[in-house]
């Protein structure tokens, strides 16, 4: 039995430049879900970053759009095979988030609206490596798509990418988050094809 | 004298997990779809065939229909699968020929 469904019709094609081992061209945005689609009015969203020592620094919708922008464009690449390149996104970088937080922590996990979590190396979200953004394409983010804000990292399987994201958690050790816990990879690197535990 | 519940637990240190394989051939033997799960996260049970089901491409998630909580993840890999019980404090399935 086909437990999961595989490919959304891209082709394999070998000779783009940017495309990971095993993965697929698609010019579509597949929808990958694990539960309903919180919905989560404006006027309620907050994003929270706390430290191992539990201190924590927060911004409310207004304060986080008027926080600096940038406007990025990078390939992203789901463990199910797909990949999209040149995507356009708009969103505040990592490194003005922490700014001026104290942490001395090597590990985040990061927490979504609906319950979702995926850990993620703080390293890998520093220095011009990850946003939280809130436009796709030009547009603000549709909720289908991780709206009104996600987490982007390009360089690690889409999975780590955390739709509807409301916070990041900073820790001494790393611990699995939803996926991970149920047998993907703690890292996830699609240059080296980390796909699942032991991979 | 030792009373009843004071036997030392000597013969269950010899054994390991391979003692259960007969067990658990039996437990997955059968359709775990007519087991009744007992979620987590508010205790609610009833058969696993009424959870609510996610059918992500990176894998299954089904959800406590009374709570949304997730009870059971079924991720596959290409020689692997792998089944997650989290949320989930017991199963309880049935016997064919009972
Ligand atoms: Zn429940």
């Amino acid at each position: 039995m086909a437990i999961i469904s595989r490919g959304f019709g891209g082709r394999r094609r070998e000779s783009v430049p940017g495309l990971p081992p095993g993965q697929y061209l698609t010019h579509d945005f597949p929808v990958l879900s694990a539960g309903p689609t919180p919905r989560i009015p404006l006027d309620r969203w907050r994003f929270t970053i706390q430290t191992e020592t539990g201190e924590s620094t927060s911004w409310n919708w207004d304060e986080f759009t008027a926080l600096p922008a940038e406007d990025y464009t990078v390939d992203i690449h789901c463990v199910t095979k797909w990949s999209k390149l040149g995507t356009t996104w708009r969103g505040v970088s990592l490194d003005t988030l922490m700014e001026n937080v104290e942490s001395a922590a090597d590990y985040t996990m990061v927490h979504s609206f609906g319950g979702y979590t995926t850990n993620v190396p703080m390293e890998d979200l520093l220095d011009g490596k990850a946003w939280i953004a809130y436009k796709f394409d030009g547009e603000d983010l549709a909720p289908e798509h991780g709206g009104p804000a996600r987490l982007v990292v390009p360089h690690l399987y889409f999975w780590k990418s955390a739709k509807w994201v409301n916070g990041i958690q900073l820790m001494n050790e790393d611990e699995p988050g939803f996926w991970e816990a149920a047998g993907y990879h703690m890292y996830g690197d699609p240059w080296l094809e980390q796909r699942y535990q032991g991979d | 004298m030792s009373d009843p519940d004071d036997r030392a637990p000597v013969e269950a240190t010899t054994l390991d997990g391979n003692a259960m394989a007969g067990d658990l051939r039996e437990l997955f033997a059968v359709d775990v779809t007519a087991a009744r799960y007992k979620c987590a996260g508010c205790g609610h049970a009833d058969a696993v065939a009424t959870l609510m089901l996610w059918g992500a491409p990176t894998g299954r998630v089904a959800r406590c229909p009374h709570c949304s909580d997730v009870v059971l993840r079924v991720v596959r890999a290409p020689d692997r699968v792998f089944l997650d019980l989290h949320g989930c404090v017991r199963l309880e399935v049935p016997l064919a020929d009972s």
